[in-house]
């Protein structure tokens, strides 16, 4: 029993309400009018509240003076410094302690990961246990437990723990000695730069040189030696113009030297473990996943074990590795907010904890943290999503 | 003619099997495999003792208060003087049946779920996501029914935790759906809104988004609308979860070969009916593990609410620790929080490997 449009030659227009085309301008028409009442709503809402609590809008709080301390600043700040240079701080701060983490947790990570397929019983199992205790513990514990539980009951200055007389470990955080770089000192860093610059550019000829004649070159061992021969001929040259500023106890706490407060170090830890031990398992699969024949075919052809790793598993491995292993770096830099618990002055515990106390700016407020936030992720995928490009199989 | 006659096997080498052929072959295979064993058996030697010792054998378990702990190791008094506080919160001890009663309910409704064979799994399953969730708002909040209200502020304690997360999965997996199909929607407009709504949400911190529902909310609502704090915690948790949710289901949705979506529309099936009988069962089966640890970070993400004020398991042993009467029980404190999210994240990545081998065999070869 055929309907007699499907008789017919050509098919038969549906109706508007069945076309697929105008169903679907609809709705996107009708998406777009529910957002956009939607944000209209909480932005009347918003208008309205703030007037009747007496909150001016905009971005001029940002040159008023913040009249509070922070902990710890890598720039000049105290209490005349303006609101806009607290948000620096606590930038640079969250930038630190992001970056020392990502180090931290890879090189661990990598370690941890390699020690869970060793071949050796108990290595293999310890470092099952360190991945399966640490993943499955909330991070804020983990940092509550370092700083309250671990740092905070350390003895007083007093009764620090040294290291030779030089590093210290007490309540107060970690003192190291700090090197002084007095007039002349340029020369290093120069040499520093000049050592980077060289250093890539061995590594660009040496790979040239493997693709197209085989012969390897021991790349590692001479940028070593470049990184840090470089400098410290220089150092040598302008006649060791670097001194050391060894930390001292003056009254009741150390004077001199690299300070380490105890809330950037719990956090530190607390960040590096936890995270090391997601980068185990992602380093793990990644070598699981290089297939065996592609090791055996590479002893087959003579490749001896160690360029066996270099060559063929390492770059195969990596390729799986990356795209996780970014977005474990993104999870750090975010939960380095986490900070804001135990006081070490990050962007979210000074800017959005204190400066929103004191100024009441939510939105402005809330709205540029969380810019700075979607930045960092942008740009560490966008920076990830290159590398994996170049690392990605070329398909012929 | 010789005839063939069997002869019967040798036996494998006495060094390859039993205790010293693992021994040889795990442990001491190489020089430097034996010094691998040998310095993880002095780091087994630097921590494990130790650790027995200040957990077992010098831990003080009898007592009441501080007083009764005089050995050098755990003070497991603490946890026992406090259990109440780490598991209800604030919440009226006189009506603890009403939460002990909530979570039997919720053993009672999940469990037969996980097996096999129970037969009335489909029944179960949406009672668990409707009629569950509205008898257990009853009863712990109360309020209706001859129950006594109990204020959201006194809620606490583990019960909070699990709580928040029974919400959040609840909640996230759904709206996770859907965000993932706008994200592969053929309409620009929904797509796009759904690649910035989920980009948003995961390129913040989830803290940063706690924040925000606490000091925004109120001044997004009209006046006079206004949400507790555990509403508004519960919000910022659903949001950020669900963006979450979405890109792992996304990931199975790219899986599903076109074949199926062309087969599905070729019988005729809309939209919505492909996806859901489809596509979507295909997609879910796949993304399990994905959904499991999406779960398991929800869980160990409710840690967060304490920093705008409320008071989940870590939250109650933050506020008994720092209590004057007792002194120098942190870490007995954090340990015991620790167990708790330790058993249930460890059994729910457990339970996701099984299925995942269950579900796998229709692919294997």
């Amino acid at each position: 029993m055929a309907e007699p449009g499907n008789t017919s030659a050509t098919p038969s227009k549906p109706a508007p309400w069945n076309d697929p085309a105008v169903r679907s301008v609809v709705f996107q028409v009708v998406a777009v009018a529910a957002v956009a009442y939607f944000f209209y709503v909480i932005f009347d809402n918003t208008f309205t509240n703030m007037e009747k609590r007496g909150i001016t809008t905009g971005f001029a709080f940002l040159d008023n003076p913040s009249g509070f301390g922070i902990l710890m600043s890598l720039v000049e700040y105290d209490e005349s410094h303006t609101y806009g240079r607290t948000f620096l701080v606590g930038l640079l701060n969250t930038v630190l302690v992001s970056f020392l983490g990502i180090i931290v947790a890879t090189a661990l990570g990598f370690t941890i990961g390699v020690a869970r397929l060793s071949s050796n019983w108990i290595i293999s199992k310890l470092a099952a246990v360190y991945i399966e205790v640490l993943r499955n513990i909330p991070l804020l514990l983990q940092i509550f437990f370092w700083y309250f539980a671990v740092l905070q009951v350390l003895p007083g200055p007093r009764n620090s723990f040294s290291w030779n007389e030089a590093v210290f470990l007490s309540n107060r955080g970690l003192f190291t000695p700090a090197p002084v770089f007095e007039s002349g000192s340029s020369l290093i860093f120069g040499a520093l730069v000049v050592a980077v610059v060289t250093v890539i550019a061995v590594a660009n000829w040496a790979r040239k040189r493997q693709e197209t004649t085989g012969q390897q070159f021991h790349t590692v061992y001479v940028s070593i030696g470049i990184l840090l021969g470089l400098p410290f001929l220089a150092f040598l040259v302008s006649g060791m113009p670097v001194s050391i500023d060894y930390p001292a106890l003056k009254g009741f706490n150390f004077r001199g030297g690299i300070r380490i407060i105890p809330e950037l170090m719990a956090l530190l830890w607390a960040l590096s473990f936890y995270t090391a031990a997601f980068i185990a398992e992602i380093v793990r699969a990644g070598i699981l996943a290089v297939e065996h024949g592609q090791s055996e075919a590479a002893h087959a052809l003579g490749l001896r074990p160690a360029p066996t790793l270099k060559l063929v598993v390492i770059p195969q491995a990596l390729r799986v590795i990356i795209p996780p292993l970014t977005s474990q770096y993104l999870n750090l830099a975010k939960n380095s907010s986490l900070a804001t618990a135990i006081g070490y002055p990050d962007l979210v515990a000074v800017f959005m904890g204190t400066t929103l106390n004191q100024t009441g700016q939510a939105v402005e407020i809330v709205a540029m943290t969380m810019a700075v936030y979607l930045t960092i992720s942008l740009s560490i995928s966008t920076l990830m999503n290159w590398y994996n490009k170049r690392k990605a199989l070329v398909e012929r | 003619m010789t005839n063939f006659r069997e002869i019967a096997d040798m036996p494998p080498p006495a060094n390859t099997v039993g205790v010293v052929g693992w021994v040889r072959k795990n442990l001491i295979s190489t020089p430097m495999n034996a010094l691998f064993t040998f310095i993880g058996l002095y780091l087994v030697y630097l921590l494990l003792p130790p650790l027995l010792d200040w957990t077992v054998f010098s831990a003080n378990f009898a007592g009441e208060d501080q007083t009764a702990c005089t050995g050098t190791g755990a003070c497991w008094v603490f946890i026992k003087a406090r259990i109440t506080l780490f598991m209800y919160g604030f919440y009226p001890s006189e009506e603890y049946w009403r939460m002990n009663l909530v979570f039997a309910l919720l053993a009672a409704t999940f469990l037969p779920q996980f097996f096999d064979a129970f037969p009335y799994k489909k029944v179960f399953g949406i009672f668990s996501v409707t009629g569950f969730p509205i008898i257990a708002y009853i009863l712990i909040s109360g309020g209706m029914l001859g129950l006594e209200h109990v204020e959201t502020d006194r809620w606490g304690g583990l019960s909070l935790t699990l709580i928040l997360s029974f919400v959040g999965i609840v909640a996230a997996l759904p709206i996770g759906v859907v965000l993932a199909l706008g994200r592969r929607s053929s309409m620009p407009v929904i797509r796009t809104m759904c690649i910035v709504f989920i980009e948003l949400w995961r390129g913040v911190p989830l803290i940063s988004v706690l924040f925000m529902a606490s000091v925004m909310l109120p001044l997004f609502l009209p006046e006079g609308v206004t949400f507790n704090k555990l509403a508004r915690a519960m919000i910022g948790i659903v949001m950020f979860q669900s963006a979450y949710m979405a890109e792992v289901i996304r990931g199975g949705l790219q899986a599903i070969p076109k074949g199926q979506y062309e087969a599905a529309s070729a019988l005729g099936l809309s939209y919505w009916k492909s996806m859901s009988f489809i596509v979507l069962p295909q997609a879910m089966k796949l993304v399990i593990p994905g959904i499991v640890n999406t779960f398991i970070a929800l869980f160990k993400d409710t840690t967060l609410v304490l920093i705008i004020g409320l008071f989940d398991i870590l939250g109650s042993v933050q506020s008994a620790i720092v209590d004057p009467v007792w002194r120098g029980v942190s870490t007995e404190g954090y340990v015991f929080a620790a167990m708790c999210f330790w058993v249930f994240c460890f059994s729910m990545s457990r339970y996701s490997m099984a299925l995942e081998r269950k579900l796998h065999t229709g692919h294997k070869r």
